[in-house]
């Protein structure tokens, strides 16, 4: 195994580029390292990305896009001053990956490309509109992030490519989010379930809408049917019923230990509209 | 001294410890290994490393049942750095009975037996080394069917464990994976039911758990050619592991020098062996000190998790509560061994009631699973859960309070226990009336919200115990036993000679021997530690005192009896009373060398008065209805500890046992596949309860004097999980609208039981 510590995105592309077998990115390492202490994934070639400059830093754009870097770890993003009244979903699905001390490693860019169907931070990030600059040999293209995860363990990401910035649309005006999970404890578990909803209300209506489920089909899912079933309301019990149906339509489950096909797509829905009520109460208090 | 002196006595008599005001018993100071353990200081099982030690793997089965076929090591010895492998044939033949299957869990041999099964092990000069080697030693098997479930391994053209293993007790007609059969009761139960107002029989099943210590199992072993060995590991009981591993190694047990490392976590999984003699054929083969550390998944697979149960529980009522006949069937499944605690669980389910019309018949089944070992009360937290669920139902059904119920019938000194004899003093109906009292009981419930309650029952031990306690110059002591610290005992006994010997607590310096300095102690287990080297070590002291009072005596120049011990000091007494200054401690130790010799104190013994404990659990639980989720929101365990001689360790242990349960009752269970593979073995998919799933768990010490200790002491560290299951299963319930027969009570089983039940 070799380990190489890049100190620029083009040395980072260079080293990636050239290697052959298993290539992995350590960011903060708690997928990648628990992997190759558990025999599931002993990478030929390490490249911490942690040294890049300006990797550690969150940053708000002149348009109000929120530019976080790929080596910003979870508790970074809860402690920022700004970013979690923008964002509050996609804080708290951040905050909500394992514990203090993993918190102060793990990162967005990590949870994304690791690409677990059941990711936390995941299902936020697509409800939030997402765009990930992907570095490679070609240079930088933005990619929005529902395109990144193609599969339980798979990008999109090419030899020799990497991710250099997420970025996070401006908030804008009556704009809400939330994440909620579903695991059998209180905490250090895996998501059985995952539900994002972001929106934004016109008045009391909901005039936009993105609703995201995780932990439900190979990757996170992104519902536009279920998005429908809010706009145009004012999240009444017939929207919430719509929502939780066409939530629970979207789910493609397996079953396993840690969790049934019936399970899951009942509390998908349960999720769906306890996420949208959250989402809604912030967008109304939001001027 | 007399070993029925330690048997139980009769009658009300006064006890010693009864109305004795003790000046340190009863307080609770801190730790005395608790520095070492918040500093790092303390020394782990994997903590010791030896000049030129070699580092171990295990190869295991992935197969649930096959056949091994060849074991081809050429590959792994190849590899640099490999020093030795070994299979079966390094070790002991010609073994019978429960030595043999502890060799055959160890290390097969013409079979793999279960999912995790050890089949061969290497050793090489660095962990990493070790793991690559281990998955170069290519082992042929060839696959048999398998069955991982209890009614399924009892049923008829289920595949045969292992022809044969059945012993006497099994009646005929049944499958050879049944290997023991216990049936016991009184009275007439059919004639019991006939006279009930109300009849109730359910089903219950629980799959098994695990333990879950914190720390994995790991030793480090030294053993040359000679046969002669030391061991450092992490055990509850090391004279068992030099017992077992002497058998195992084909040497004697003097040989054999083993040392209990601090221990993370036992709870019964750590009172037989698993690795320490796969690393002493290693080191045997290699004449190198050989560690071997587990790793989570390993303890998973192949050590000792509880028994999977299916059971029957009949139980008759009349209108005023009164029970009439109770009935159980127990079905456990304890792995690929015999041994799973059928009769604990039989014997258990109905001890805390007075009833005469009983039957219980347990059986012990053999599936292809890892070999079960003890946890925390064996097998009696599930006939709880059975028994106590059971009486819930006919409570609500009859409209009648579940601890009036269990008051009316509860068992009390002289009731003939339902496993046979005649209880001595016990502290059932004082747990009744306190958590009656309590104001957990009364307080008012929020909606979706119910509360259960539940009785528990263990028989706690005694066991061979052996102690020294040596003086030191100054005047402080330095206690030897021999029973590895699980629950803070190191606290106990420092109270317990500091109290005899009239020095302060700080003054005891406690220490775990190791095989070579004391006699045979056995293990840490059956709730022992505080009855039985608490009452050993109390014994001891008052040995020391008397060498103490001799010296005084001598330098007086009076009789020997006329010296008493009071306050750390020799004093006259008698006609002598008040003829000499008291002498202190540290004056006589100062010139013991001079006037005899060293001052030791001694006892040994085998105590047969461990008194059995009864416990009372309270439990309020809030079930979303639209997930399934449990939150345990309030927690009361009222227990007897007899003595309780370190109150917060005694919490400790009532807290342990409710949080231990919680997670029984929850969420934690071996999940297996179609492949009869192990599915979850790991934290994140085995779920423990994190701290925030627990409530703070209130404790209620009651103390009805055991008459088999000097000081009334009881084990405590069982008993506190035997309410649990039924306590929460029946809070639940209450709260669900609908009972639940099955653990653990996950999301997933509650929300199909709402549904079935909103289904009609
Ligand atoms: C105890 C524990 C609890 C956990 N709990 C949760 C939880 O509750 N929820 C949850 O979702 N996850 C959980 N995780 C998983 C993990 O912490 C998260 O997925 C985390 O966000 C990963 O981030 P990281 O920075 O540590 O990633 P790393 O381990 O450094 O990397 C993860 C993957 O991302 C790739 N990668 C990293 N950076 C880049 C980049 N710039 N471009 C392209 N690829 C990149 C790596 O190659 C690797 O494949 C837990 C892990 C542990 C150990």
């Amino acid at each position: 195994m070799q380990y190489h510590s890049p100190g620029s995105f083009e040395d980072a592309v260079a080293i990636a580029g050239a290697a052959s077998g298993t290539t992995r990115f350590l960011a903060g390492g708690t997928d990648v390292l628990v992997q190759l202490r558990a025999d599931i994934v002993t990478p030929d070639t390490l490249i911490d990305v942690k040294k890049i400059e300006g990797v550690r830093s969150i940053t708000r754009e002149a348009d109000g896009d929120w530019r976080i870097g790929i080596a910003v770890s979870g508790a970074e993003m809860s402690e920022h001053p700004e970013l979690g009244a923008d964002w509050p979903g996609l804080v708290e699905a951040m905050d909500l990956v394992g514990s203090t001390q993993i918190q102060g490693r793990a990162t967005l860019t990590g949870n994304l490309c690791n690409a677990s169907p059941a990711a936390d931070s995941v299902p936020a990030m697509f409800a939030a509109g997402v765009i990930a600059s992907v570095t490679g040999p070609q240079g930088t293209r933005q990619v929005p992030v529902t395109e990144i995860p193609t599969g339980p363990g798979k990008t999109s990401l090419k030899p020799g490519e990497l991710i250099s910035a997420l970025h996070v649309p401006a908030r804008g005006a009556r704009g809400g989010d939330a994440y909620l999970r579903f695991i059998p404890r209180t905490e250090m578990d895996i998501a059985v379930v995952g539900c994002a909803v972001n929106l934004r209300l016109d008045g009391d209506t909901i005039s936009e809408a993105r609703v995201s489920l995780g932990a439900v089909a190979p990757t996170a899912l992104l519902v536009p049917e279920a998005a429908e079933a809010l706009i145009g309301t004012t999240l009444d019990e017939a929207a919430l019923e719509a929502l939780a149906t066409a939530a629970a339509d979207a789910c493609k489950p397996i079953d396993d230990k840690r969790g049934t096909v019936k399970f899951r797509t009942h509390v998908a829905g349960v999720l769906a509209k306890r996420a949208a009520r959250i989402a809604y109460d912030r967008a109304r208090a939001r001027a | 001294m007399a070993l029925d002196e330690y048997k139980p006595q009769t009658g009300k008599a006064m006890l010693e410890g009864e109305g004795r005001s003790f000046k340190q018993v009863g307080t609770s100071p801190d730790r005395p290994d608790g520095v070492d353990k918040v500093t790092g200081r303390a020394r782990f099982g994997a903590d010791v490393t030896a000049p030129g030690m070699l580092h171990a793997a295990i190869v295991r089965s992935p197969h649930a049942h096959a056949r091994i076929l060849k074991i081809d090591t050429s590959a792994a010895e190849a590899l640099d750095g490999v020093k030795a492998v070994v299979t079966r044939a390094d070790f002991a033949t010609g073994l019978t009975g429960e030595m043999w299957n502890i060799l055959e869990n160890v290390m097969a041999d013409k079979t793999a037996l279960y999912d995790g099964h050890a089949v061969a092990a290497v050793a090489a000069t660095s962990a990493l080394i070790a793991r690559d080697a281990a998955k170069l030693v290519k082992v042929e098997y060839e696959v048999l069917p398998h069955v991982t479930d209890v009614d399924a391994a009892m049923a008829t053209g289920a595949p045969v464990i292992r022809e044969g293993a059945a012993d006497a007790s099994v009646p005929p007609g049944l499958h050879p994976n049944v290997v023991r059969y216990h049936e016991s009761g009184r009275g007439d139960v059919e004639a019991g039911f006939a006279e009930a107002d109300l009849v109730i029989e359910d089903h219950f099943r629980t799959e098994a758990t695990h333990q879950g210590y914190i720390e994995p199992h790991a030793c480090l072993a030294q053993m040359g050619g000679d046969g002669k060995g030391e061991l450092w590991c992490c055990t509850q009981g090391h004279w068992n592991v030099q017992k077992i591993c002497a058998a195992l190694l084909g040497t004697e047990q003097s040989a054999l020098r083993v040392t209990a490392s601090e221990i993370g976590g036992g709870f019964g999984g750590k009172t037989t062996v698993f690795i320490e003699p796969v690393a002493l054929a290693l080191s045997r083969k290699t004449s190198r000190p050989v560690k071997l550390v587990m790793s989570r998944s390993e303890v998973f697979r192949a050590t000792g998790p509880t028994a999977s149960t299916s059971m029957d529980v009949k139980v008759g009522m009349k209108k005023d509560g009164t029970i009439t006949a109770m009935q159980g069937t127990f079905r456990l499944q304890g792995g690929a061994f015999p041994g799973a605690p059928a009769d604990m669980t039989a014997m258990c389910a109905f001890a805390p009631y007075n009833v005469a019309n009983l039957k219980q018949v347990g059986y012990d089944v053999m599936s292809n699973r890892p070999k079960q070992a003890a946890y925390r009360a064996p097998g009696s937290p599930m006939a709880a859960f059975a028994t106590e669920s059971v009486i819930d139902e006919l409570c609500n059904q009859l409209g009648l309070d579940p601890i009036e119920v269990r008051l009316k019938n509860a068992s009390r000194e002289g009731t003939r226990a339902s496993y046979g004899p005649k209880f001595q003093r016990i502290g059932l109906v004082e747990t009744l009336e306190a958590a009656k009292a309590h104001p957990h009981y009364s307080a008012p419930l929020k909606p979706g919200q119910g509360r259960g309650v539940s009785c528990g029952f263990w028989f706690n031990f005694g066991g061979e115990t052996s102690v020294s306690l040596a003086l030191s110059e100054d005047g402080s002591a330095q206690l030897m036993v021999g029973t590895p610290d699980i629950g803070g005992s190191r606290a106990s006994m420092a109270l317990m000679a500091a109290e005899e010997l009239g020095i302060p607590y700080e003054n005891v310096r406690v220490t775990i021997a190791d095989t070579a300095s004391l006699g045979y102690n056995e293990v840490s287990h059956g709730s022992r530690v505080t009855y039985a080297s608490g009452l050993a070590t109390i014994q001891a002291a008052r040995d020391a005192v008397r060498k103490l009072c001799g010296r005084a005596a001598a330098k007086w120049g009076i009789p020997e009896d006329a010296v008493k011990w009071e306050n750390g000091c020799a004093v006259p007494s008698g006609p002598n009373a008040g003829d000499f200054d008291p002498l202190p401690i540290a004056e006589i130790t100062a010139s013991m060398g001079a006037t005899g010799g060293p001052i030791v104190g001694h006892f040994e013994a085998t105590p047969e008065g461990a008194g059995v404990s009864f416990a009372t659990h309270i439990v309020d639980a809030e079930v979303d209805p639209e997930t399934g989720k449990t939150a345990v929101v309030r927690y009361t365990v009222v227990q007897d500890a007899g003595k309780a001689i370190h109150p917060t360790y005694v919490e400790g242990q009532f807290q342990g046992g409710a949080a231990q349960g919680i997670g029984w009752a929850l969420n934690e269970e071996y999940i297996y596949g179609e492949d009869g593979r192990l599915q979850n073995a790991v934290f994140l998919d085995y779920r423990i309860p994190v701290a925030s799933d627990l409530p703070m768990i209130d404790t209620v010490i009651v103390e009805v004097p055991n008459p088999g200790h000097p000081y009334g002491v009881r084990g405590v560290g069982e008993t506190s999980i035997c309410p649990p299951l039924a306590a929460i299963a029946n809070a639940v319930s209450a709260a669900a609208g609908v009972r639940l027969h099955e653990l653990p009570m996950s999301p997933p089983r509650i929300l199909e039981a709402l549904e079935r039940q909103r289904g009609g």
